[in-house]
This record gives C-alpha cells, sequence and structure tokens, in this order.
C-alpha cells in the first residue's frame, strides 16, 4: 500500500489534502520529519498563504534540504498552490515588507512568481484573488497528472500570484484569467497545480489519483 | 473559461440541516454531510452553511458538522452564524472550512476582519452584509442580527470599507428581496460589486432563471446564493446552468 507523506509546515489547509487522499483510501501521514518524509512512496507538499512566511517556516524547520534530497531521489512530488510556487525560483510576494525586490524560492524549477496586478496586460476589472472555478488547457499529452482527464475540464482556483515557468517543457497546463498563466507544471518526479485538486469535485480527485498512482 | 459560481446556502441548526421561513417552523431537512454531498454531485460550485443555533454550546456541533463535512465534500464551502472573534475563525477554519463569514460582529469591531485576514489569509473571510434599502429609496443601509438592527450604515461604503481591511470576499443579501422570489437587488448588487476588487456574492430574492442572469449581468455579481428554490427542488442547478450556458454566462457545467 502506498504511502503518502503530507508536508507539515503550519502553511494552513492541510487537512483538506488529507481528508481528500484518506477519502480515496490511502495511508497518509502529515508530518515535518524528515525521516518519515524520506520514506514515503508520494510526497505532497500544500501551501496556503503567503510566500515569505511558507519559506521562513521551512527553513525554520529544516525543511529546505530534505525537500531538495526527496525531490532529488526522484520520489514523485506534487506541490499545491502555494506550494507548486514554492517549488520555483523567486516570488515578488511580500516585497513590500523587505528590502529585497523578491524572495528567494527552493528553485527546483525555474521560473518565477507574480502579482497578477503587476502585470500591465492583466484586465484590471477582474476581482483578485482569481477565485472560482477555470478550466485547464492541457499542454503536455503524455501528462501522468492529467491522464484521462479531459482538455478543458473545471478545477478550483484560489491565488493573487501565478507561475512563469521558464522552461516552457515543464508546463502541464494554463489557464486563463485576465492573461494566460501556467496552472500546472510536471517535471519527471515534480509535479506542481497552481489549482486546489481537493477541492476540486470529481476532477479533482481523479487528479490526485493520478498522482498517488504514479 | 472562467466561471460565475451558483452556491447553494443551507441553514443548519443543531448540526442538522433545517427548512422554514423566518426560523419559524422549522422541520428537519436532513444530514449536513449528504445534502451538501448531494448538491455537490448536482452541480454546486461551492456551498454555505449557516449555522442557526441559539444554544450557547453550539460551537461544537457545529465543529463537529465541519469536520464531517471536511471529511466527506470536497467543494469548496463557508461557514457563518454567530461568528464572534478571530478565535472562532481559527477553530472552524481548523475544522476544515474553507471560509468562514462574519457579520454583526464586524460591524461591532471591523477589526476582527482585519485580524482574521492577517492570520488566515483574506480569502477565508467572507463579510456577509445584510443591506435594506432606505425609506427614501436612496441607497440602502445595513443592518444587525439578523437583519433586525438598522445601523444607519450606508451599505456600499460598508463593504468597500471590508474590503479595505482585508476580507477576500462579500456575501450581500437583500433584506428587501429576500423570500420574495421576485429577483435580486441587482442595484445593490451592482453598487457594491463595482467599489470593491473582491467577488460578491447577490444573495436574497432568487426565483427564476432570469433573475440569476440579472444578477450577473445587471448586478455584476461573480457568485449567486439561494437557499428555499433549491431547497425545495423548485429549481434544479443543473437546468439553471443549461439556462446560463445558453445565455452566454460562463458557467462550470
Amino acid at each position: 500500500m502506498s504511502k503518502i507523506a503530507v508536508i507539515d509546515y503550519d502553511a494552513g489547509n492541510t487537512m483538506s489534502v488529507m481528508n481528500a487522499l484518506k477519502y480515496l483510501g490511502y495511508d497518509v501521514e502529515l508530518s515535518k520529519d524528515p525521516a518519515v518524509l524520506y520514506k514515503a512512496d508520494h510526497v505532497v507538499f500544500p501551501g496556503v498563504g503567503a510566500y515569505a512566511d511558507a519559506m521562513g517556516k521551512l527553513r525554520e524547520y529544516g525543511l529546505t534540504g530534505p525537500i531538495k534530497e526527496i525531490t532529488a531521489k526522484k520520489t514523485p512530488f506534487l506541490g499545491v498552490c502555494l506550494g507548486m510556487q514554492l517549488l520555483f525560483e523567486h516570488s515578488t510576494e511580500n516585497i513590500g515588507e523587505t528590502d529585497k525586490d523578491r524572495i528567494e524560492g527552493l528553485g527546483l524549477l525555474p521560473g518565477s512568481i507574480m502579482g497578477f496586478k503587476e502585470n500591465a496586460s492583466f484586465d484590471h476589472t477582474l476581482k483578485v484573488p482569481h477565485m472560482g472555478w477555470n478550466s485547464l488547457s492541457l499542454t503536455n499529452k503524455d501528462s501522468k497528472l492529467f491522464k484521462g482527464i479531459a482538455d478543458g475540464s473545471f478545477v478550483y482556483f484560489v491565488h493573487s500570484f501565478y507561475l512563469n515557468a521558464a522552461d516552457r517543457n515543464d508546463i502541464a497546463a494554463v489557464t486563463e484569467y485576465g492573461i494566460t498563466f501556467d496552472s500546472a507544471v510536471e517535471h519527471e518526479n515534480i509535479f506542481g497545480c497552481q489549482f486546489h485538486p481537493e477541492k476540486s469535485g470529481d476532477i479533482g480527485m481523479e487528479i490526485l489519483k493520478n498522482f498517488c498512482s504514479i | 473559461m472562467f466561471t460565475k459560481r451558483i452556491i447553494p446556502c443551507l441553514d443548519v441548526k443543531d448540526g442538522r440541516v433545517v427548512k422554514g421561513t423566518n426560523f419559524i417552523n422549522l422541520r428537519d431537512a436532513g444530514d449536513p454531510v449528504e445534502v451538501g454531498a448531494n448538491y455537490s454531485k448536482n452541480g454546486a460550485d461551492e456551498l454555505v452553511f449557516l449555522d442557526i443555533t441559539a444554544s450557547s454550546d453550539k460551537r461544537n456541533t457545529v465543529v463537529d458538522m465541519v469536520r464531517k463535512v471536511a471529511e466527506n465534500v470536497f467543494i469548496p464551502f463557508t461557514v457563518g452564524g454567530g461568528i464572534r472573534t478571530v478565535d472562532d475563525f481559527k477553530t472552524i477554519l481548523r475544522a476544515g472550512a474553507d471560509k468562514v463569514a462574519v457579520n454583526s460582529a464586524a460591524i461591532d469591531n471591523p477589526q476582527v476582519i482585519s485580524d482574521a485576514a492577517s492570520k488566515f489569509g483574506s480569502q477565508c473571510v467572507v463579510c456577509a452584509i445584510d443591506a435594506k434599502r432606505r425609506a427614501d429609496g436612496n441607497g440602502w443601509t445595513i443592518y444587525k442580527h439578523g437583519g433586525r438592527i438598522d445601523m444607519g450604515i450606508d451599505a456600499v461604503e460598508w463593504a468597500r470599507r471590508a474590503y479595505e481591511l482585508g476580507a477576500g470576499e462579500i456575501l450581500l443579501t437583500s433584506m428587501d428581496c429576500d423570500g420574495t422570489k421576485e429577483g435580486y437587488d441587482c442595484e445593490l448588487t451592482r453598487a457594491v460589486s463595482d467599489v470593491v476588487e473582491i467577488p460578491v456574492i447577490a444573495s436574497g430574492g432568487a426565483g427564476a432563471f432570469e433573475h440569476f442572469l440579472d444578477a450577473f449581468e445587471i448586478g455584476h455579481a461573480d457568485a449567486v446564493l439561494a437557499a428555499s428554490l433549491f431547497h425545495y427542488k423548485e429549481m434544479e442547478i443543473s437546468d439553471l446552468k443549461d439556462y446560463l450556458n445558453k445565455h452566454n454566462i460562463p458557467v462550470r457545467l
């Protein structure tokens, strides 16, 4: 039976992910203990909240090293929402609170995070955060994450910042919200969803099942 | 394609869904998890659970219900009713709710919005507003405590303030229209939606397909809420979405 570990770093909303995985019948453990994370067959990295705070927590709990090692040893690893954003190089979130022009992320994949409102092309009559159901335009026909998922499927988003992946081969789906942004990534064993599969009804559950079957 | 949201609202008392108007003749209408799961299966985009339990130990019953819903229903849900402090937010969010709606407590102490937003994130904080047209017809004022006390505060200004304080969403109920089945107050909805940069959920008055269309086209609502219309099976969400789709409103089918 596949053992799934969900990383616990006080970044809110681990419960929804845990509930969804348990509902699907998986053996799930919420943990910040690197030993538990190393032993897992699959690791889920959830996240809701601010980029800078989350990176601070990861450092505080000594999780940045273990995450890098776990992904290096090819364990299937899924970042959800902020969890996906943290996999990248940096974000402009929270810059007002620091003297930096951006906050460093884990840097596992090339790309950066910026706010919808910072993009000059963004339609400013649109509400922020991007909150609600939006569709996925699938861009990788060999995607393991979206196996059996129809192009144009709806999933649930809540975010004010979005990903610009630097390597277009890493992108598994894009979504339109004023602009086109990268809504899912897939690079070998590293997967990421900007949306919340645990809140996306049946489609979301299929996506989680796909991930746990890798 | 970004879609508009259809949100059923369930009144819950002592951990059970209830049906009835104005808190009289309440009838048991089922288990929140079953009713919620059913709505999810039938196309609801989110759920709102409004707790109307009066007793002082209500918190435990609500927490229990929230936990069970979170374990079995996998679309976003908001919990409101009697939320007073940041601690209430914490309890309900910890139990598994995605958002918490606050109404009277925010009027008494607007700081609760910013405290909850900074602690848990704006996306978890819904400011629920009950508004009624002024007697002279000029604009609307907000009401407290289930719509009983006129605060004399302008509704549009209050919504703007709630947004500035950090609310992530506004749940706007028209007291004039609520229960009438004659349509939402589109003027009110538009007035609020046009001054805040966060989503606005229109509530109060839904009775026919056209009302929902108007709420989106005229009212500029991002989402719509309805209760008895769906509960009494006077309208199926799937039929509503078909209608809206035919009228070029983007909906998740």
